[in-house]
């Protein structure tokens, strides 16, 4: 029976090798889709059956960046009316419920990915692009659809998968443009994907 | 207990818990799809070349599952639609940025919410793609002025849903859509077999029987349809109809008189008698709308909440506008009030600007108790008294506004 020295566990090496231990799980398969769209679906009618409000997540994103610029530049903040709104004068960006949303599923994420073993520092892309390549179009896919978000009012979740169940005309609308957009353009950059 | 919780409707410091309940759902949200395997870029984007049709089926079976349950638990009345935040339609804002976002998500592989759990679970493209998001937040932030009147108006359709566009019952629409989203998974499935090589075989069969029972639960939605303005309004019954009793919404003409003049408050006024007696005298800025017809207006007021709103309804005597403010109150419309007296305890109070208008002897209920010299309509000086002559009316205020939710910043808004 072998018995570990008591001095080496305290080691700030061995600390790592232990944090490493408890986040490295056997690696799960992910969920059928259908059993996904289930699960999803209903957090989203808890979410509307409790709160009235679906989900949400650019709009979290945009208040925590609101948050930051009112810190930095409050005299612009206060001259811009799309900021104004959500953070002119004393209003804090951050007392929204979206934010509270994007925080949880931030938690939420990192557990589900804890606990299936899938937390990996990683690049995922296709074949036959390089890792540069694929963090540039990252960047520039998340710029437009940012940019896409802002101007809809909203993203995949908040529009098209909340609006969509509580039956907006805009939500179905903002829905196909998505897949119209994505379908639209795929062909042409398949060399990213395939 | 009634649905959407009132507490519950947006988060504030005098109520922890919704801090807790936001941060759940949030927690939920999140686990949920890096489960269903949304964290991971190239699964999303295999969606556009068919070779697995991941997106399509989470996303619609979540959809389908959601409004079910939704317009079920409407229908057997557990759950109010008009709390329900239903984002409001801009129309050409949307389809426009639906395109744009659709090219971002072909190039970048994530939509917003997916590239929150993409980033948590350690991809680095993710990790890219949340500073590009924050990148293009930003650039929209900056130059929205340039453009605020298209984005503010065009094809501005309010609170709109798919039964005001199509005219179609509730039941109805959920059935076609979930007929619509169970083609689409058959659809997805054959897409697979042919471009992904999927072994259709080997698919559970549970998700026939899954299958079945949304389309069961749409067709229930069919059966118990929505529910009627008396059924909605039952349930607030107990609260309201005390209110009525201890006559806690109805505002004398003095109040009305100062509430019209105060500029931090803004005030719609429904007149909701007949035309002859409209044509005759009625207040300025008043809308006619008649009782029967007053469901048109629901949407328009559920869409364009403001804090400082305040409804009056008006009507000669108060019988009628007693039936209409329980419409509006049925509807969760916050701020509803009625003219106590109606519109002849305001000729009582302003009448005598107007020689004219002389009072007549009448015994019927809900009738004009005063002659007119002619249809002026608002043209009278009573239509919309005088501030300096009347300032010093007093009265026991009775408005008291209730703190809606900021409903500029529903959903992703």
């Amino acid at each position: 029976m072998a018995t570990l020295p008591a001095t080496k566990s305290r080691s700030p090496h061995n600390w790592a090798g232990w944090l490493g231990a408890v986040l490295r799980r056997p690696t799960q398969p992910y969920i059928h889709p259908y059993l996904g769209g289930l699960l999803l679906g209903l957090v989203l009618f808890a979410a509307f059956f409790f709160t009235g409000n679906g989900l949400g997540a650019s709009g979290g994103l945009n208040r925590y960046l609101v948050f930051i610029e009112d810190l930095l530049a409050p005299g612009h903040v206060d001259q811009t009316p799309y900021l104004l709104k959500m953070a002119g004068g004393d209003k804090n960006p951050l007392d929204d419920w979206v934010v509270l949303v994007v925080a949880g599923a931030l938690l939420g994420g990192f557990t589900a990915g804890w606990l299936n073993g899938r937390l990996k520092i990683e690049t995922v892309k296709g074949p036959q692009i390089s890792v540069r390549t694929r963090w540039l179009m990252a960047f520039l896919g998340g710029a437009i659809m940012g940019y896409g978000a802002r101007l809809a009012r909203g993203c995949t979740s908040g529009l098209a998968l909340s609006g969509g169940a509580v039956l907006s005309t805009g939500a179905w609308v903002f829905m196909l443009a998505i897949f119209g957009g994505a379908y639209l353009l795929a062909y042409f950059v398949r060399k990213l994907w395939l | 207990m009634l649905f959407p919780l009132p507490q519950l409707q947006a988060t504030s410091a005098s109520n922890p818990w919704s801090y807790v309940v936001f941060l759940v759902i949030g927690f939920a949200f999140g686990y949920v799809l890096e489960i269903a395997g949304f964290g991971n870029s190239r699964k999303l984007a295999a969606q556009f070349y068919f070779t697995e049709m991941t997106v399509l089926k989470v996303m619609f079976g979540a959809i389908i599952t959601a409004m079910v349950l939704i317009f079920v638990s409407v229908g057997l009345g557990w759950l109010n639609y008009s709390q329900v935040y239903v984002n409001t339609t801009y129309l050409w804002p949307m389809l426009l940025g639906g395109l744009i976002m659709g090219v971002g998500f072909v190039i970048g592989g994530f939509c917003p919410g997916t590239s929150l759990v993409g980033l948590v679970t350690g991809k680095i493209d993710a990790l890219f793609f949340v500073l590009g998001v924050l990148a293009g937040i930003f650039a929209f932030g900056e130059t929205e002025w340039s453009f605020d009147y298209w984005w503010q108006n065009s094809g501005y359709l309010g609170r709109f849903t798919l039964m005001d566009w199509l005219n179609l019952p509730i039941g109805v629409i959920v059935t076609a859509i979930v007929a619509m989203a169970l083609f689409m998974f058959w659809g997805a499935e054959q897409l697979e077999r042919r471009f992904g090589r999927r072994d259709l075989t080997r698919e559970p069969k549970l998700r026939l029987l899954g299958g079945a029972a949304v389309l069961a639960a749409a067709l229930a939605v069919v059966v118990i349809g929505s529910p009627s303005f008396e059924q909605k309004y039952a349930r607030v019954a107990p609260a309201q109809d005390a209110a009525l009793a201890n006559r806690e919404v109805q505002i004398v003409p003095a109040e009305l008189f100062h509430t019209l003049n105060d500029d931090g408050l803004q005030v719609v006024l429904l007149d909701i008698r007949g035309e002859t007696d409209y044509n005759l005298f009625h207040l300025r800025g008043a809308r006619r709308l008649p009782l029967d017809q007053l469901g048109t207006i629901v949407p328009e007021l559920l869409a364009h909440t403001a804090p400082n709103r305040v409804v009056v309804v008006l009507d000669n005597d108060e019988t009628a506008a007693t039936a209409a403010w329980k419409v509006l109150v049925a509807e969760a419309i916050p701020n509803v009030y009625i003219l106590e007296g109606g519109l002849n305890n305001w000729l009582a109070t302003f009448g005598q600007d107007d020689p004219g208008i002389r009072p007549a002897v009448t015994s019927a209920v809900g009738a004009l108790r005063y002659t007119f010299p002619a249809a002026l309509g608002d043209r009278y000086n009573s239509a919309a008294p005088s501030v300096m002559e009347y300032e010093a009316l007093t009265y026991e205020p009775k408005i008291h506004l209730q703190i809606q939710r900021d409903k500029t910043g529903g959903g992703c808004g």
